[in-house]
């Protein structure tokens, strides 16, 4: 295919601006326009629930590029203005407002919104986070809340406790695992970072689901566990995960099925691609369809999806990489933790809380998972990393 | 060009380290970003710009001169 002479960015966030700022780097110099949901300049969002939803930084400083920076960019910005269709054939994107939009290559990077709860909508006190908006709602309605009950077990449930406790709000975390986050840090670690919970106060009401919210007169008033225990609340926050931003793309002839389905390319169709959150494509070294939900995929997916833009004709099989924060432990995995994987301590000491672990199935090295030991924990990778991303083309 | 980072918004993730390892390091302590050189030499900007498009705190400034 010959370069293209005109780009046409999609979700104007992490994935879109990596991929925007790859292009330049690259040399690209043709038009690119990006196109975005919200009203607000590209932003990060794990500080939403961690500086942001504390109050430590105004919500401004979540922002990722200065101005001058996005500008040197020479990039058209069309914000506040959702796309609501794309033609594949033509490479046509029409928005809510009406606007066509035409580009030689597209990149959808629309990420995910946030699963909610049903009759959640109509009611005051329930929140999710995946927006700065959203997330400076949150803050302002729990500096007037005493009980927080958190619904997700996940990672960013598991934040909004943390940050909820360091407000000092009397915060219940509900969720069907048998300990948070226990996906992704599998039983061990996840138990670790239940018992760092307890200590911190949070309430753990885990193993169990949550069948529905309680409201009183439009607002709520506690959540329902399917045990039929009631936990009462003043706010409820809904972690229950991210559902992928493709309704736009109803009727567009691309195949959407938990993502946008992409090759090892992360191509989606002819001169169409996908990048971040959103994005379902083949990775080589797991011989499997991937999606990950995390910030540095967002950006190096961006730098791959630029390079196959201009020609590099590359797979992308990166060593899926996240980390969060909860009260002074940083916490972070390069790799996957698999179900039924061993745990061995590699570096540092579990009691004192700073450790690297290293978690192998059937003899191989899967994932390293450190806790307050970023760098030792980085020097371990190549371990991962031998095994994800063989030299194939 | 002149380099800078932001401590507090660094989030240990050491991608910087592994794009332009002569540049950035890591503090062994709370894996912090270190900047090993704020005016690095011509042969190191692709690198450094790289690093600071990928870091995903966008913790690092990069001033082209
Ligand atoms: C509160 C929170 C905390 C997190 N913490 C961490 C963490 O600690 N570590 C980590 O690794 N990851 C974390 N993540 C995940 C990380 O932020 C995401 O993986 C990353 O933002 C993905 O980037 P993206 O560009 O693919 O998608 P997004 O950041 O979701 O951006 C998609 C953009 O597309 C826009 N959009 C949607 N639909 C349309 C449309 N039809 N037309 C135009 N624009 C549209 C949206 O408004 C949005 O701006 C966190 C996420 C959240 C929400
Ligand atoms: S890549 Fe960014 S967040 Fe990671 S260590 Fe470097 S400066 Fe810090």
């Amino acid at each position: 295919m010959s370069l293209p002479a005109s780009v046409l960015v999609v979700g104007a966030s992490a994935g879109g601006l990596s991929t925007t700022e790859a292009l330049r780097r690259k040399g690209f110099d043709g038009r690119i326009t990006l196109l975005g949901g919200e009203r607000h300049l590209p932003y990060d969002r794990p500080p939403l629930s961690k500086q942001v939803l504390s109050g430590a930084w105004e919500p401004d400083r979540a922002q990722l590029r200065p101005e001058p920076v996005l500008q040197a960019l020479d990039a058209e910005f069309v914000l506040g203005d959702p796309a609501a269709g794309l033609d594949a054939a033509s490479r046509t994107v029409r928005t809510a407002s009406g606007r066509l939009l035409e580009a030689d290559a597209i990149v959808i990077a629309t990420g995910v919104r946030a699963r909610t709860l049903p009759g959640q909508g109509e009611l005051a006190g329930v929140h999710t986070v995946r927006t700065l908006d959203d997330a400076v709602a949150l803050r302002a309605e729990l500096a007037a809340s005493r009980r927080l009950v958190v619904v997700g077990d996940g990672v960013l449930g598991a934040e909004v406790a943390a940050t909820g406790r360091g407000l000092g709000l009397d915060v219940t975390l509900a969720g069907p695992q048998s300990v948070p986050m226990e996906s992704q840090f599998g039983p061990w670690a996840g138990g670790l970072l239940g018992e760092f919970h307890a200590e911190h106060g949070v309430g753990l009401r885990l193993g169990t689901g949550v069948s529905g919210l309680v409201a009183e007169s439009g607002r709520v008033s506690g959540v329902r566990l399917e045990t039929g225990q009631e936990l009462p609340a003043d706010v409820v926050v809904v972690a229950i995960g991210g559902v992928p931003a493709t309704d736009w793309l109803a009727g567009s002839g691309l195949t959407c099925e938990n993502g946008v389905v992409c090759d090892d390319r992360c191509r989606a169709a002819d001169g169409i691609w996908a990048v971040g959150d959103v994005a379902r494509w083949h990775h080589r070294g797991l011989d499997a369809p991937l999606r990950l939900e995390n910030r540095t995929n967002a950006t190096q997916q961006g730098l791959a999806v630029a390079s196959n833009i201009l020609g590099a004709d590359a797979p992308y099989s990166p060593v899926p990489y996240f980390w969060t924060d909860q009260y002074d432990a940083k916490v972070m995995v390069h790799g996957v933790v698999p179900a039924g994987a061993e745990a061995e301590v590699v570096d540092g000491d579990v009691a004192s809380r700073r450790f690297v672990a290293l978690f192998r199935s059937h003899g191989v090295a899967r994932g390293v998972l450190g806790w307050n030991m970023p760098k030792q924990t980085r020097l371990h990778r190549r371990e991962v990393a031998d095994v994800l991303t063989p030299a194939t083309v | 060009m002149k380099v800078t980072v932001d401590e507090d918004k660094c989030c240990g993730a050491g991608t910087c380290v592994l794009v332009a390892p002569d540049v950035f390091d890591q503090r062994d302590e709370d894996g912090i970003v270190m900047l090993l050189d704020e005016a690095p030499a011509a042969d190191q900007h692709d690198a450094v710009r790289e690093a600071a498009s990928v870091c995903p705190a966008a913790a690092i400034l990069v001033a082209e001169a």
